[in-house]
């Protein structure tokens, strides 16, 4: 049994290019998606629903995990695949990092993780605390995918998470699996991701291009690959899939510097240099006095 | 590699129904074999290696190993927040001790205190899991709240956090309003609560958290015109119930009207009438309540309530004022100032008391004088018998305070620095009892002073151990007893030389070898 988390910023688009991939791949594999966000959405596109009933949710309701049955929350999806979300308390009360791990534990006491090929961990976009990087703890999701942009938030982000992988690297042995570019269309994006990726000892496993056919399935609560199975971004994912099997160029990251991050940005335009900076604060200063 | 069959009960055991206590039986053959047989699986070292190396851990290439830890503390001289609230709490009356976090922690409060005065203890938790963990404390708060008031029917609940409950950030002053306001407890039962994570100070912090929120809670709208006549008084976390009772002896001597602002003397040392009393706290909520009109209040430990200290200062605007009336001059300093404060003399009895401490003090002094000492506590605990020491010329030497803080070391090193036996001391401030037996073994002292803890150092470097402090586990009745004021010198003097003169027989005890010394009168 193979496991791998997708990590990336929060809005990247790591649900959809998660679920998406997944469905790429689920002809072949047993298939079971653990949704890590208090959010619950790593699973609407598998179960064509709104979000399913969490496993907190449920606990909250009857009083303790302990009470609840595996078949309550685990539910199977587009081509039997297994799917299960967390989910966590209400927004400013309790400790959601604690709650995946609470969800996680159960998964494992109840046997969720027999009879499977691989496990897909969709996690909350920052590691903000122990909690969030439980899928990569205790010799959990051996893989880590980044799903990341061009842009300069995601690129930080993307740094951040490499940070994360190489605390529990040496002790746990997770591995980056590489890069997903979830295309916003910037310019020079492969470049930059590339050589982000490079950077980060790792590499741009895919290029996912934009296409306005991923929102089309996802107003029919469908990943692409169910709605559209002809249509070219369907083969970008079944593409990325057939990447990700095959993948076996598992790195431990080299995360970089703030300053290298911003040389970086600066190289490819995205930021501007402490030069232009100055100048922009003086073009400001004489309007000003103007 | 010992054969791998386990040994076999000898055929004629000991004669049953005469049943052994442990020290006995475990020395007997049956368990002699087996604990040598259980060896191969315990990974257990070459017994040679082990002496070899506890004799290593008595050098000084090991002190400065010791010393120089960063990532570990091995038994410190300090406890946690809570223990320190629960205790200043249960001596307020009709109060119900609540600590909002596991069971457990509760638990190991309840035993921490009833091991010391061999007493029952009364708190509650709100029995926290993994699910309040997850989804915050509020539900197991009022839940908690409810059933204790209706099962055990409190004048007040004095409520204190966890470590738990701080790391997930419940908000326990909402909460308590929630839990009024669904009408789950009446909206006047007092409930002050404390934020006490354990990973933070120690138990005097818990102990003064709760302290100046049960004095808000219950002063709220008290103040009034003038004053009420009476004085305040604070003993901080002092172990000894013998203290309270001493205070209470010397105030009416005095006829000063007080209030003693948490007496929990009888809730640990309750009279056993054949009838259960759940509350035993001594300090009404109504003398409570109208402390905030005292003429003034008295703090015994400065470091252990600086917060109330300042509270009552800044927001009752009343005089406060810090003693340590342990010891001769300690006492007399604090009698001298209440005498003045009070306008009342200082009455004959305990000008007579004193007279009778110093002549016991002369009678015990040379057998005292010159004597090196180690002692660790509490900061204001270790002031007190420092400057006691000090008085009967025996020498502090290595000084430890885990609970330390820079402005009692500068503090307790003036004191040293301008008296000639307390040349030698070192204060080791944020050290524990592990660095402490490194300086035993490198410098050696006559004396150790400090709580039940210390049996282990008195184990390994042979100095004879006075329990003075908190806790005392392995010997009886010593909670009894005062430490404060002429009658407690008294009885540190006879805790401190007669645990000399039974070390000094025990030197001279070989026949013609040592007994040249071994004399009928000390």
């Amino acid at each position: 049994m193979r496991q791998i988390a997708f990590y990336g910023k929060g809005g990247i688009g790591k649900s959809t290019t998660s679920q998406n991939t997944i469905a790429g791949m689920a002809d072949r594999q047993r298939i079971m998606i653990v949704g890590c966000d208090p959010k619950a959405d790593s699973t609407r596109l598998m179960l064509h629903s709104k979000a399913q009933t969490t496993i907190l949710h449920l606990a909250a309701e009857r009083g303790a995990v302990e009470d609840l049955e595996l078949e309550e929350v685990l539910l199977t999806g587009y081509k039997d695949v297994k799917c299960v979300e967390s989910g966590g308390p209400e927004p400013g009360v309790g400790c959601a990092g604690r709650g995946i791990i609470t969800a996680i534990n159960f998964l494992e006491e109840e046997g969720a993780y027999e009879d499977l090929d691989f496990v897909s961990y969709d996690v909350l976009g920052d590691v903000v605390c122990g909690g969030f990087a439980m899928p990569i703890r205790e010799g959990k999701a051996q893989e880590i995918y980044i799903v990341c942009s061009g842009e300069m938030m995601a690129m930080y982000a993307a740094n951040n998470i490499a940070r994360g992988i190489l605390k529990y690297a040496h002790s746990g042995g997770v591995r980056l699996g590489g890069l997903i570019c979830n295309s916003r269309n910037v310019d020079q994006e492969v470049e930059l991701i590339e050589a982000l990726a490079a950077k980060l000892n790792t590499k741009m496993i895919h290029f996912v291009p934009r296409d306005n056919i991923v929102q089309h399935a996802e107003l029919r609560r469908m990943t692409v690959i169910e709605y559209a199975p002809e249509s070219n971004q369907a083969e970008e994912y079944r593409t990325l899939a057939q990447k990700i099997e095959d993948n076996k160029d598992l790195t431990i990251p080299t995360p970089i510097t703030m300053d290298e991050l911003e040389e970086l940005l600066v190289e490819f335009g995205l930021l501007n240099g402490d030069e232009e900076y100055q100048k922009a604060l003086e073009a400001d200063k004489a309007a000003a006095t103007v | 590699m010992t054969e791998n069959t386990n040994p076999q009960v000898p055929a004629n055991p000991s004669e049953p129904g005469k049943i052994q206590d442990h020290f006995d039986l475990f020395h007997t053959d049956t368990y002699q074999d087996l604990f040598e047989y259980k060896r191969q699986f315990e990974g257990a070292h070459d017994r040679d290696l082990v002496t070899e190396t506890a004799e290593w851990t008595k050098s000084w290439e090991y002190r400065e190993k010791n010393f120089s830890r960063e990532a570990l503390t091995i038994n410190p001289a300090k406890a946690c927040q809570p223990l320190g609230s629960l205790f200043v709490a249960s001596g307020f009356e009709g109060t119900l001790p609540y600590s909002h976090g596991s069971q457990g922690c509760v638990a190991y409060f309840r035993t921490h205190l009833t091991r010391n005065y061999k007493e029952p203890f009364q708190a509650v938790s709100s029995s926290m899991t993994e699910d309040a963990a997850v989804f915050g404390g509020l539900n197991n708060l009022k839940n908690g709240l409810q059933n204790s008031y209706e099962l055990y029917k409190p004048k007040m609940i004095a409520l204190c956090t966890t470590c738990m409950a701080e790391v997930i950030g419940d908000d326990i002053g909402a909460f308590i309003q929630t839990a009024k306001n669904e009408e789950l407890i009446p909206q006047e039962l007092p409930v002050p609560a404390a934020h006490t994570p354990s990973f933070v100070g120690s138990h005097i912090t818990g102990y003064d958290n709760m302290l100046v929120s049960i004095l808000k809670t219950l002063t709220a709208g008290k103040k009034a015109e003038t004053t009420n006549g009476k004085f305040n008084f604070n003993l901080g976390f002092d172990p000894y119930i013998g203290n309270l009772r001493e205070l209470k002896r010397i105030l009416g001597l005095f006829g000063i009207d007080y209030t003693i602002l948490s007496d929990n003397s009888d809730t640990f040392d309750s009279p056993n009438t054949g009838e259960f009393k759940m509350y035993n706290g001594l300090t009404t909520l109504e003398e409570a309540g109208d402390s905030i009109n005292a003429e003034g209040s008295f703090f015994f430990q400065k470091y252990t309530t600086p917060k109330t200290q300042d509270y009552i200062t800044k927001e009752w605007a009343q005089k406060t004022y810090n003693f340590r009336p342990f010891g001769i001059k300690g006492t007399d300093e604090f009698l001298m100032a209440l005498s003045a404060v009070t306008g009342k003399a200082i009455p004959q009895e305990l000008q007579q008391e004193r007279g009778r401490a110093v002549d016991a003090m002369t009678d015990s002094q040379a057998w005292i004088h010159g004597k090196r000492v180690a002692l660790y506590g509490d900061p204001d605990h270790v002031f007190g018998i420092t400057q006691f020491l000090l008085e009967m010329g025996a020498e502090p030497v290595h000084i430890v305070v885990t609970n330390s803080n820079p402005d009692f070391e500068a503090e307790l090193r003036e004191v040293l620095t301008n008296s000639p036996y307390g040349q030698e001391a070192t204060i080791w401030g944020k050290k524990d009892l592990w660095h402490l037996r490194s300086l035993m073994f490198t410098e050696p002292v006559d004396l150790l002073i400090g709580n039940s803890y210390g049996k282990y150092l008195w184990r390994d470097t042979h100095t004879p151990l006075v329990r003075i402090g908190y806790p005392i586990f392995d010997r009886h009745h010593m909670h009894r007893y005062a430490t404060l004021g002429y009658q407690g010198a008294i009885n540190q003097f006879n805790w401190i030389v007669n645990t000399i003169l039974d070390e000094l027989d025990r030197k001279t005890i070989i026949p013609s070898k040592t007994d040249i010394s071994f004399d009928l009168i000390r």
